[in-house]
């Protein structure tokens, strides 16, 4: 209330002032042009690549997939079945690798959402002895870059046999990740503590207190952690690149991977399997924008 | 309200009495467990083994053998390692702060009330969700020195010849930046998160003074952005010493063309897991988690200069 109260007279006077001289309006409208121009030159930046090799995608073996001049959308060729080719064609079998990069979502969203709203529930709600301290080594770890482990873990993995298998790839994530516990944390921590009060005093136990009202309160950031989990995994290449070794187990990221670095590869259908993998990412960013961008501005802000 | 808070103080040193808050702590440990178990297990053990390994000389197949500081001896005549360092130390010096420039510029750009805002937020974003190896393929192809569309709009433009890009050992690593400038919308989208948490009345208030657009900018977003720059700082450090996806899809294993793409995490992976090298791949890790770990350090120790918190309450 104050606030508007403040603001008021202010935006009174001020009009008056820019009045007098026609040039701070002027330069306002050439300032609205000029942003819009930006705009529009960065998302042509944008949308001009991916309508290229869109381009490609729908060109025909027979024909150079990267004319000279460049052509931005696809104007004569419309040969859509490669996309189907692409899936389909047996030496690089994308569609099985789509369902193994599947399988790998599956667990890791299993497995993220089973261990991280537990750990978050307890930093999040419950009180006890070296509470800072552990979350003082939760965010270090965060810092960790992972990469730097997987010589050791892969040693560890090999020797207990789990190399070639997908166990390395999904049963970390059932031990939690500090990124998504902290972001759980945050959310579960803005809830009034009254909640936990009201059912303890219900009869509720901690365990109870957790899945009946504390979880169904949390769907919005367990959301933001699936979208997440789901980019993470789709793109994951040097997890898979390390413990996979059968074509037949591959993910998308190796299939491309493999692909592109071959001799020769036939571009149209590179591309078009580019685009496809391009797909889900772009489809879940469309649905879960607000959310996915939140998530990440939160975490901006609070780190 | 003030009953309210009366029972919220009765419980809390209700809670603070022995048996109860020992039940609360069990509870919270047991919650805990699969955490726990995890730092211990994927992150505690494999540090531990993986400094005992840097000492060894292991191919996996035969048992180590202890040869103290050998690995790490080796590594300052090592081509490929020095090579490596270079390279990455080149990436991160051109692309931290350029994509920090550029980042809180658009972010400038996308905070402007313009109708339609949401939709130019939502397009400038979209290549952050893409996956890496799926943008390394487009920019592989749109760097192609013959075909690519990168260098025949130079072409277009007047420059009869432009760099070839990867192919070329000198611009393969700026190449690698110029893709990654296409991504900046994501370091945007955090800026902007951090702008709009600026209070309008430091904006009023220095209007008031007198104070024109560049003053405001220097005199109160950036101080009030300082946190975010900080964030974003550390996290695109942290990412510069990673880069994989990208170096093995524009360069191939190997590196690209004389080694111009060894990128630092790249070299570690072919020293353990192409040339068999364990022990030395183990200390390849140990010196990036200790380089990562001074320049973190260093990092924060000169934070307290530059970054600003807002304390006290409103």
């Amino acid at each position: 209330m104050e606030i508007t109260h403040m603001k008021l007279p202010e935006k009174k006077v001020a009009p008056l002032v820019v009045k007098q001289t026609p040039w701070p309006r002027v330069r306002k409208v050439l300032g609205v042009i000029l942003a819009y121009a930006t705009l529009f030159a960065l998302s042509a930046v944008i949308f001009l690549p991916l309508g290229w090799i869109f381009t490609a995608a729908l060109k025909p073996d027979r024909v150079s997939p990267f004319s000279i001049p460049v052509q931005w959308f696809p104007t004569q060729y419309w040969h859509w079945e490669n996309f189907v080719r692409t899936l389909v064609e047996t030496n690089k079998p994308f569609l099985i690798f789509t369902r193994n990069t599947l399988i790998l979502v599956a667990g890791n969203i299993i497995g993220t959402l089973f261990s991280c709203t537990l750990v978050a529930y307890a930093f999040a709600r419950l009180r006890f002895r070296g509470s800072e301290l552990l979350f003082n080594i939760l965010i270090i770890t965060m810092l960790i870059p992972y990469q730097a482990l997987m010589i050791p873990q892969f040693i560890m993995f090999f020797k207990i046999g789990w190399y070639g298998t997908y166990l390395p790839l999904i049963v970390p994530s059932f031990t939690g990740n500090a990124f998504f516990i902290f972001l759980m944390r945050q959310y579960m921590r803005t809830f009034p503590k009254e909640l936990d009060d009201a059912s303890r005093i219900d009869g509720c136990n901690y365990f109870q207190t957790f899945w009946h009202i504390i979880l169904p309160l949390s769907k919005p950031v367990m959301a933001v952690c699936v979208v997440f989990v789901f980019m993470g995994q789709w793109n994951n290449l040097l997890g898979p690149l390390i413990y996979l070794d059968r074509t037949s187990m591959f993910t998308v990221a190796i299939g491309m991977a493999n692909y592109v670095t071959r001799a020769n590869p036939q571009w149209n259908l590179l591309m078009a399997a580019n685009l496809i993998m391009m797909m889900p990412s772009v489809l879940l960013y469309f649905f879960a924008q607000k959310q996915l961008i939140g998530g990440i501005a939160s975490v901006g802000l609070k780190g | 309200m003030i009953s309210l808070e009366k029972i919220r103080k009765n419980e809390v040193r209700g809670a603070k009495a022995g048996p109860l808050a020992q039940k609360e702590e069990r509870a919270a440990y047991l919650f805990l467990l699969p955490w726990l178990a995890g730092l211990l297990l994927f992150l505690v053990i494999p540090v531990v083994a993986s400094l005992g390994l840097s000492f060894t000389d292991w191919n996996l197949l035969t048992p180590p053998k202890w040869v103290g500081l050998t690995n790490y001896q080796d590594m300052v005549s090592d081509h490929n390692f020095r090579n490596s360092i270079g390279v990455t130390l080149k990436y991160t010096v051109l692309s931290v702060p350029l994509y920090m420039v550029a980042g809180l510029a658009l972010s400038l750009l996308l905070n402007l009330r313009l109708k339609g805002m949401n939709i130019f937020r939502t397009i400038l974003y979209l290549p952050s969700v893409l996956s890496g190896v799926a943008v390394a393929v487009l920019w592989l192809t749109l760097l192609n020195p013959d075909l690519g569309a990168v260098n025949q709009v130079l072409r277009a433009i007047g420059i009869a010849n432009p760099p070839r890009w990867l192919l070329s050992p000198d611009w393969a690593v700026p190449a690698v930046v110029l893709m990654g400038l296409w991504g900046v919308g994501g370091g945007a989208i955090i800026y902007l998160a951090g702008l709009q948490n600026i209070s309008p009345h430091l904006y009023e208030a220095a209007e008031i003074d007198g104070a024109n657009s560049i003053q405001k900018f220097f005199n109160i977003t950036i101080p009030m952005l300082t946190p975010t720059l900080f964030f974003v700082l550390i996290t695109s450090l942290i990412g510069a010493f990673q880069v994989f996806d990208t170096a093995y899809i524009l360069g191939g294993s190997r590196g690209g063309r004389s080694g111009a793409l060894l990128f630092y995490l790249l070299n570690l992976w072919n020293e353990g897991f192409r040339n068999g090298r364990f022990g030395f791949a183990s200390a390849l890790a140990w010196v990036l988690v200790v380089a990562a770990g001074v320049v973190i350090y260093i990092t924060f120790k000169t934070a307290d200069r530059w970054v600003y918190y807002e304390t006290g309450g409103e």
